[in-house]
């Protein structure tokens, strides 16, 4: 009997005790008909080989493990950003519980978000009166101070219209005429959740700005010298906005964060439960409109925001996800441009310090070979990282990226020496990823908690940087923007290659030589 | 009044009573007059709980339910490691069930074994305004031409399929000709479909009757029948539950043929037809297939309820009693190794947690499966609900709770935060999107779901796991911290 209760053996190692390793042979060996060993082996071969890659890439249908979600999981990420405000997804609700259980098991928090849990009836004759009552039971019992509003495929393919169904529902009284109700339409089959992000920023600006959907006057710009910032879709957004934050008002800038939820996805632990805390207040949503410029993070989280805020006589400016120091130096810059203020004495001395920490530790980063996957600008933003650390980012993919990014990619795999040989993929899965490290190996891997498979299958040691990170805790709480978030960005690659080093070195009297203490 | 003070169970009554009015008050009177019929106190000698099930959610509130698709391919299909599962639609449905609910497996991924895959047809818009049956028959051959020794497909519909009208049983049925009785199963799980999961329970229920016991019937079995051959229904082995499980049945003399459906294989499915009595554990998710063998078969199943040393005695009994003398004997030699485990796990942990209050709410079986092991440890549960349960369900929930337990079907996020602030448990066991608000309010939680990532919890093995987990969630020493020393 292999339990006890003086040291309780959970799954790590109840099932390695021989009772339970006879009971898998058994039920293999006689009711599972399994795949005979040689041929099982013959085939894990071949998918490692340069034919199984080819007819791999020559897939047109199939996808197997995207790095990608859909549309309305951007929504709810974007929503939460605003003071006091739930997410209403009008459609099944069933996608409304996977999206509060993905941002729950990434940030460990609760996330609040309802559904107008549209079934069969509503698939006939529309979903108005799931509107109609699920608008005033969100308003009743939540009381929020804005419900923003996207779509499940299900509203989309059937064609509900968010602005008429809305309007009913005010008329019946569902939420006070004046409440505020932006919308947004998310199909899950068009772009994927960044888009969701974009659509749900646009139609919350547009709300704000544009006369809450027909029933004020639209508002009248006043330029000031405010700066907008935009952080797009991002799994490390609790600590990034805070370091944004913190370098706003160490340059003194006078700035508006749309969509902060930094605080709602980093409530304590103090006897309370908040499911509202923090986020944009919504009178500073309608002010951005008077701002100097916006700035978005993330060029392919804003590809409709920014060129409607730019509508609106503002400056816009794209990057794309900065880490690293010369991205760091432009996004400072831009900010120092478009305010007038300098770039502060303390973030200088945080950029010598990145420098520092680059040029003691960049020997062990220099000419190494690496891979990653992510959403778009996040892919661009570590490659540009990498080359500056004399590193080769050699395979960078992004399910959700498209045609220009990949164009643009390649321009910034040009500008540099070790940008050779580097490839962009577009709309490829972890499946191809799977190839390619095979095919083409390199040593590390940068990107979510699902590369864990390629690790294991490739041996690629797995650097965790991306969403969804579910099987690490607490990184989304450490930032990667700015000098400081680049040092944190430099120091999980060092210690992923260090003990990358010490794994690969420590058998007793064979390699452990190089078991160095000094490193 | 809490629990603590409540002392008789007329007074706790009462309290509920009060405490369910109270919930009430927050909602419109039309959403207020529905909630009501699905919150209520659990009385001595009534048939059932009192509360109605298995209907609509109301809008606009925080469910905690999911749905059909959800039951089809995150529990019943999904765990069928050597047949490939696509979730058929838009990229999401699969991509947030992608791996997440912990159906230990022994096998190859990627070659001869896919369960933490994610295999989908990521629909975009030309295939909603075109349809999508062309690129399923695509898909179906990549993945033959890809994953060779794949033992069979399965095809999760999500919402858009049943709404654009594609005919994905034409296409498995044409694709199942072409690869020579391949099994390819077409399942109509679209997530708007009935009032949650449960109705996908059902629907790939009845997708294994049709397409793989009817296009299995004929051929030979792979196994020389016993007297003693069992099936393993409704254990998804959420961190090796089933396995902890089986051990136990083959321990008493019985030879488990097939495993439904963690760690299951097509092959088992197919054998399960033979089998001389079907054990179920999630009653919920599939009595509709134990029915139907039953029917068509003639084979009988029995529940059972694997959690906690009361429960499992029971149990191992009961299974026994379809037996002859030997399995009987080898029921209470299994009984009987297993005690002194049994009591020295309580011996240790029962005073740690004696007298402590529990509330569930769980999916199907938990909320009244997992009572007696609470029972074991000394712990009550006061309060309880399924998320999918039908009023079957609560019926059979009246053999586990106490006269006065809160009852609350489709508990939404707000009633349940206000009746864990009334009750003041000690413990509180639900699922992810429930773990962190309550942990806020520094109440102890373990989810019940997923066990927290730990497990298994079935069987004598998983009790021992069971205890320590909820000594350390109860016992920990943050929940002093919650309130600063200088808070009011």
């Amino acid at each position: 009997m292999p339990q006890n209760a003086d040291n309780v053996l959970d799954h790590f190692n109840l099932f390695r005790q021989p009772e339970y390793r006879e009971m898998f042979e058994n039920k293999k060996k006689n009711f599972e008909n399994p795949v005979a060993d040689n041929e099982l082996e013959r085939v894990r071969e071949w998918t490692k080989t340069e034919e199984y890659k080819e007819k791999n890439f020559a897939r047109e249908a199939l996808t197997v493990n995207p790095a990608k979600a859909c549309q309305p999981l951007g929504a709810v990420f974007a929503a939460v950003g605003f003071e006091s405000t739930i997410p209403f997804v009008h459609g099944s609700q069933g996608c409304v519980a996977y999206y509060r259980s993905h941002f729950s098991r990434h940030f460990k928090e609760p996330t609040s978000c309802v559904s107008s849990s549209m079934t069969e009836d509503a698939a006939v004759f529309g979903g108005l009166n799931n509107m109609i009552d699920g608008l005033a039971n969100t308003y009743n019992m939540y009381k929020p101070k804005m419900i923003s509003v996207s779509t499940t495929c299900m509203a989309e393919v059937i064609g509900d219209d968010l602005n008429a169904f809305i309007k009913t529902s005010k008329e019946k009284g569902s939420v006070p005429q004046e409440f505020d109700v932006p919308f947004a339409h998310t199909p899950a089959f068009v772009g994927s959740h960044i888009t969701g992000y974009d659509n749900v920023m646009k139609g919350v600006l547009e709300h704000f700005w544009d006369g809450k959907a027909g029933t004020e006057p639209k508002l009248e710009r006043t330029p000031n010298n405010s700066i907008n910032f935009l952080g797009g879709f991002d799994g490390y957004t609790v600590g990034n906005l805070r370091e944004v934050k913190r370098i706003f008002e160490s340059m003194g800038v006078e700035y508006t964060l749309i969509g902060d939820n930094s605080d709602v996805w980093d409530t304590p632990t103090d006897g309370e439960f908040r499911m509202y805390d923090g986020g944009t207040k919504l009178e500073d949503v309608a002010n951005a409109l008077h701002a100097k410029a916006t700035i978005s993070m993330q060029e392919y989280c804003t590809e409709k925001t920014l060129p409607y805020i730019a509508t609106k006589g503002q400056e816009v400016v794209a990057l794309n996800h900065p880490v690293g120091v010369a991205a760091t130096d432009k996004f400072l810059m831009e900010i120092s441009r478009l305010s007038g203020k300098p770039i502060s004495e303390e973030l200088t001395k945080e950029r010598g310090r990145l420098v520092d920490a680059i040029a003691d530790s960049s020997a062990h980063i220099h000419g190494k070979k690496f891979a990653i996957y992510g959403d778009p600008d996040l892919c661009y933003g570590l490659a540009a990282f990498l080359l500056e650390l004399g590193a080769e980012p050699i395979h960078v993919l992004a399910t959700n990226g498209g045609k220009g990014w990949a164009e643009k990619m390649q321009r910034l795999f040009d500008s540099s020496p070790f940008g050779k040989g580097c490839k962009a993929y577009a709309g490829k899965d972890l499946w191809h990823m799977r190839s390619l490290l095979f095919t083409e190996p390199v040593d590390y891997l940068i990107g979510n908690t699902y590369g864990k498979y390629l690790d294991r299958d490739t041996g690629t040691p797995l650097i965790r940087i991306g969403f969804p990170i579910f099987d690490r805790h607490h990184k989304h709480r450490y930032p990667v923007w700015g000098y400081q978030g680049s040092m944190n960005v430099l120091v999980w690659i060092l210690d992923a290659i260090f003990e990358d080093i010490d794994r690969n070195t420590n058998v007793v009297a064979k390699s452990d030589y190089s078991f160095d203490i000094i490193r | 009044m809490s629990v603590a003070q409540a002392e008789s169970i007329e007074d706790i009554k009462a309290r509920n009573k009060e405490l369910v009015q109270e919930v009430l008050k927050a909602y419109p009177e039309k959403t207020a007059k529905r909630r009501a019929k699905h919150l209520g106190t659990f009385e001595d000698g009534k048939p059932d709980c009192g509360v109605k099930s298995n209907i609509k959610s109301i809008p606009g509130v925080m469910t905690i339910r999911g749905c059909a698709y959800a039951g089809s391919k995150g529990v019943v299909w999904g765990p069928i490691k050597d047949m490939i599962h696509i979730s058929h639609g838009p990229v999401g449905c699969g991509q947030y069930s992608w791996a997440s609910r912990r159906n230990y497996y022994i096998g190859t991924t990627g070659i001869d074994t896919f369960g933490t895959m994610q295999f989908t047809s990521d629909f975009q818009e030309k295939d909603i305004v075109f349809g999508g049956d062309k690129k399923l028959a695509k898909i179906i051959d990549e993945i033959q031409d890809l994953f060779p020794l794949n033992k069979g497909i399965s095809v999760q519909s999500e919402c858009p399929i049943g709404l654009i009208g594609d005919d994905i049983e034409a296409v498995s049925k044409a694709k199942t000709k072409e690869y020579e009785g391949k099994t390819i199963v077409p399942v109509r799980c679209e997530g708007f479909r009935g009032v949650s999961q449960s109705l996908g329970h059902h629907i790939a229920n009845d997708a294994i009757r049709d397409w793989v016991f009817d296009k299995s019937e004929g051929k030979p079995i792979r196994f020389e029948p016993s007297p003693y051959d069992v099936a393993i229904i409704g254990d998804y082995n959420i961190g090796g539950d089933a396995w902890s499980s089986r051990i136990l049945l083959e321990e008493m003399g019985l030879r488990v043929v097939a495993q439904w459906s963690g760690d299951g294989t097509i092959a088992e499915l197919e054998a399960t037809p033979k089998a001389k009595l079907n054990v179920l554990h999630c009653y919920r998710s599939m009595n509709y297939i134990s029915r139907h063998m039953e029917e068509k078969y003639g084979i009988p199943w029995c529940e059972y309820n694997f959690f906690g040393p009361s429960k499992i005695e029971e149990s191992l009994r009961k299974i026994a009693s379809h037996f002859d003398d030997k399995i009987k004997e080898g029921a209470e030699r299994v009984i009987a190794k297993y005690r002194p485990l049994m009591d020295a796990v309580i011996a240790k942990y029962r005073p740690r947690l004696e007298g402590k209050k529990v509330m569930l709410y769980v999916g199907g079986l938990r909320p009244r499966h997992v009572i007696g092991a609470y029972e074991d440890l000394g712990m009550e549960v006061v309060g309880t609900g399924y998320e999918f349960g039908h009023n079957d369900d609560y019926q059979r929930t009246t053999h586990y709770v106490k006269d006065g337990t809160l009852i609350y079907d489709d508990v939404t996020g707000y009633e349940f935060e206000k009746f864990v602030e009334k009750i003041q448990p000690d413990l509180v066991g639900s699922g992810i999107k429930e773990k962190y608000v309550f942990q806020k309010m520094g109440v102890p939680f373990r989810q019940m779901h997923s066990w927290d990532y730990s497990g298994p919890y079935h069987g004598y093995d998983g009790f021992a796991i069971f205890a320590r987990d909820m000594d350390m969630a109860i016992n920990a020493p943050v929940w002093k911290m919650a309130r600063a020393p200088w808070a009011a």
